[in-house]
């Protein structure tokens, strides 16, 4: 469709010289000035304006003058409006047949959308042959309507039934004008008149919409019969978005039991219709914009999470935005622990979603989708596809080889992209929600022995989970202590440290630096051993021999992270000691007799038995090693100006100085 | 009220890099917002107006990323379409919506409807409040009188040097960017129009 040809014009426009424009300049005067506008003139024209656009040239530009219409203006606008609105003729605009037998004053009128005669006022739903001009003056006011309310009918006197927060209030400011002013509209000022006819427009249209449900209008009655009328057919989704609005702000007022309307909008919308990338679209941004009442009206919409989930997890480019500024409010107590597998398990939702929509599909031959259709993994893909918060699943690496074709396909690559972006939102919500709760390190036990589902790079959710274990730890030293069993597990696996290289990296450090008495008082001398124990097995078993087949040598950051471990661990219980002098004395030893299997390059051995030495040496003064090793808080922020104690040396110095230099 | 309307490229472009989008046809609506903020109030008129320019880029750029992931994640191809394949063309076109965040570049967050048809991108630019069904309407309708009347599908595309024509037809259909509530009447009624002004 974009052809070369369009290509070179645009080209030939930009490039056009000076001398070159002025020749054609004086050829379409030329042509402008004969008697008959033949093609060639119109297009000359058309190139003349493709040459000025691609150009720059400067032009005369049409300023918009601001909207600062003054309040007389506004109010003869609106009455204006009120006449288009509520008074246009009822007779069909021009080209309607004058003469016949049959025509008469009737005959001549706009009609209904079933072809029976108007007898109320003209809506955008009447027809006719022709329109006059003040019926098509009564589609743009009407179409204009919400804009022109919004901008410059703010509902700021008056009404003390409504909510100041609410912001599309001014609807329902209409219902409550009705219920205050039956039919002395007449004696109302200008604004509130027309507010009424709006009003009464728009009730106009909801009865003319007995035959075509396609517009949503703002009384509780009709709402509720509307909402009755179109909740069964799913094709009107996007239409019951509105209703939603309406409930959401109205409901309560109104005491209406609203509990059907988040069952529809929030169970179902998004189970069936995730699709759809503009009800996904509206959907998310009736979230969006009504967090804070959502969570003030109905706290329970949160329930619907791993529904909310499946938009994402089918259009995750098109809708991650929506959900950076989403997920930090679906972050609770409840429901932190439940939200991090969700996130985790999303690329397998993804996969599922794609197989859900190729099961209709005969057609296709794919392991997943069998897989898929076999009821005895039914019950995995319901867990995935679950509409409610509240459950947890066992059976993760039967899903992850079930669907392991599906590691290629864009939409699950997408989805996996996004994961540690979104994990990174959720740590950093996470600490600020409740300590009792905090999910990480149990997930660890749960997660990692699984393999994480996502395709080769799946480092980046490796570095986030990596990143904040260590900033909850951080914070929450006894956390370690805590759920030392979990992470010891880890630890002790020694295949995590060929393939979980990064994060295995990063437990040791943190068991290494926060298993200790001052983290938490519930840290034992037993406990201590029983991780010294732990961890020595693991170095001494990827120190002894080569890596098993089809691994790497183990990074030289892992093996001395082990060993600083260690030294840290007997500082702090002297009995270790011993055991890690053998172990430094036996590398130096294993060392000097030149290679070893378990690390390939000469440098990086010498680093490390250099590092051996050093802690060895450091741990020849127990006393001593434990503040080098891990030094106490005080000694890691300085406040020496601030201390007196520490500050009278320095004071001393500063004098010494001062006296000696005269 | 629609902000913009534009045409633009969703496929590679030779003279142009793998992202990026040439603008074929774009119609701002509403005030310039560079004359309403009080610091781009001292640019001169044609640094305001290289500030629209720069925006449709955005818009056309956001869009052509968005275009290209739903086709991969989609799967399908494109297959080349003659003239005489509107109606089809039409039917199998990719639609979505981008969002954009507020100041990102507009003043304020907008959503972004967008039709995919073959190599071309049709994309209307929303206020928040805007009818988005409506909206989707409006933009099928524009699209296929564009097609329609542009010969679009095939070598010779017209856009570039019928850009009046579009003109018309958005001054019919989306008057001042304002989207309509028109009945099937009111749409033929205004058709009518339209073809008999495009036709001159």
């Amino acid at each position: 469709m974009y052809s070369l040809g369009s290509e070179s014009l645009i080209k030939q426009a930009r490039e056009i010289q000076e001398t070159e424009l002025q020749k054609f300049y004086s050829r379409l005067v030329k042509l402008l000035q004969l008697k008959e506008l033949g093609y060639e003139t119109l297009d000359s024209l058309h190139r003349l304006h493709l040459i000025l656009s691609a150009n720059k040239y400067a032009r005369t530009i049409l300023r918009l003058s601001p909207d600062s219409l003054t309040e007389e203006h506004v109010t003869i606008l609106s009455k204006k409006f009120v006449d288009w609105l509520r008074y246009a003729s009822i007779v069909q605009g021009g080209g309607a047949s004058s003469g016949g037998f049959f025509t008469g004053p009737r005959s001549r009128q706009v009609t209904e959308l079933d072809g029976s005669v108007s007898g109320d006022f003209f809506t955008v739903l009447c027809v006719g042959q022709g329109f006059t001009e003040d019926q098509w003056m009564n589609v743009y006011s009407f179409s204009m309507l919400r804009h022109w309310l919004l901008t410059y009918h703010s509902v700021s006197s008056g009404n003390s039934t409504m909510d100041a927060d609410d912001r599309s209030e001014v609807d329902g400011s209409v219902v409550s004008m009705v219920s205050a002013t039956s039919s002395s509209s007449r004696l109302l000022p200008p604004k509130e008149r027309l507010r009424e006819k709006a009003f009464q427009y728009c009730q106009r249209l909801i009865e003319q919409c007995d035959q075509d449900p396609s517009m949503v209008f703002r009384t509780f009655p009709s709402i509720k019969a509307l909402f009755g009328r179109l909740s069964s057919d799913l094709s009107y989704a996007r239409v019951l978005l509105p209703i939603a609005q309406f409930y959401l702000n109205h409901g309560e007022m109104a005491a209406v039991d609203c509990e059907c309307v988040w069952k529809l909008v929030f169970g179902r919308f998004p189970a069936e219709l995730f699709n759809d990338p503009f009800l996904a679209h509206e959907l998310l941004r009736f979230l969006r914009q009504n967090l804070d009442s959502l969570r003030l009206r109905t706290p329970e919409f949160i329930r619907f999470l791993p529904n909310f989930l499946k938009f994402l997890a089918w259009d995750s480019s098109a809708v991650v935005d929506d959900f950076v500024d989403l997920l930090p409010s679906l972050v609770t107590e409840g429901t932190a622990v439940e939200m991090l597998h969700t996130l985790l398990d999303l690329p397998c939702l993804s996969a599922t979603l794609v197989l859900q929509f190729r099961s209709v599909d005969t057609q296709t031959r794919l392991l997943s989708l069998d897989a898929f259709r076999n009821p005895a993994f039914r019950g995995l893909f319901l867990f995935l596809l679950r509409v409610e918060t509240g459950h947890t699943i066992d059976r993760l690496s039967t899903l992850h080889d079930l669907l392991a074709e599906a590691a290629d396909w864009p939409r699950v690559v997408r989805c996996a992209q996004v994961v540690p972006v979104l994990l990174h939102i959720y740590f950093n919500t996470v600490v600020t929600v409740g300590t009792e709760r905090i999910p990480s390190l149990e997930t660890f036990r749960l997660r990692f022995p699984a393999s994480f589902f996502l395709p080769r790079p799946s480092f980046p959710s490796c570095r986030v989970f990596s990143c904040h274990l260590l900033r909850l730890c951080k914070l929450r030293p006894s956390l370690v202590v805590d759920q030392s069993h979990e992470l010891l597990e880890f630890a002790g696996t020694t295949a995590n440290v060929y393939s979980k290289e990064e994060v295995y990296t990063h437990v040791v450090w943190v068991l290494g630096e926060y298993l200790s008495m001052s983290s938490d008082s519930s840290c034992s001398v037993a406990l201590i051993t029983s991780c010294f124990e732990t961890l020595e097995a693991v170095l001494f078993e990827i120190t002894s021999s080569a890596p098993p087949p089809g691994m790497v040598c183990p990074a030289p950051k892992v093996i001395t992270t082990l060993m600083s471990a260690l030294a840290k661990l007997a500082s702090r219980s002297h009995d270790l000691i011993p055991r890690v002098s053998l172990f430094f004395s036996k590398l130096r030893t294993t060392a000097r007799n030149g290679s070893v299997a378990w690390c390939a390059d000469e440098d990086d051995l010498v680093a490390i038995v250099t590092r051996g030495e050093e802690l060895w040496s450091l741990l020849k003064a127990p006393g001593v090693a434990q503040s080098v090793l891990t030094p106490p808080p005080h000694v890691l922020t300085p406040r020496w100006h601030r201390d007196t104690n520490l500050a009278v040396p320095l004071q001393l110095r500063v004098l010494t100085r001062l006296t000696h230099s005269q | 009220m629609v902000r913009c309307f534009l045409i633009h490229t969703v496929c590679p472009v030779g003279a142009l890099t793998a992202g990026e989008s040439r603008v074929l046809y774009s119609r701002l609506f509403g005030p310039d917002e560079a004359v309403l903020s009080k610091q781009q109030r001292e640019f001169t008129p044609e640094e305001r107006r290289l500030l629209q320019k720069e925006k449709v880029s955005v818009v056309a750029r956001r869009v052509r990323s968005a275009v290209s992931l739903s086709r991969e994640a989609s799967g399908r191809q494109l297959v080349d379409a003659v003239p005489g394949d509107e109606a089809l063309v039409l039917q199998d076109a990719d639609s979505g919506v981008v969002r954009l965040r507020a100041g990102e570049p507009f003043s304020e967050e907008m959503s972004v409807l967008w039709l995919g048809v073959q190599s071309l991108g049709f994309t209307l630019v929303c206020e928040p409040h805007d009818n988005l069904l409506l909206a989707e309407g409006v933009l099928r309708n524009l699209t296929r009188h564009c097609l329609d009347n542009l010969h679009m599908l095939g070598q010779g595309s017209e856009v570039l040097l019928k850009s009046s024509r579009i003109d018309v037809l958005l001054s019919r259909l989306l008057p001042h960017g304002q989207l309509l509530f028109l009945n099937h009447r009111f749409t033929q009624s205004l058709e009518k129009e339209a073809a008999s002004s495009m036709a001159k």
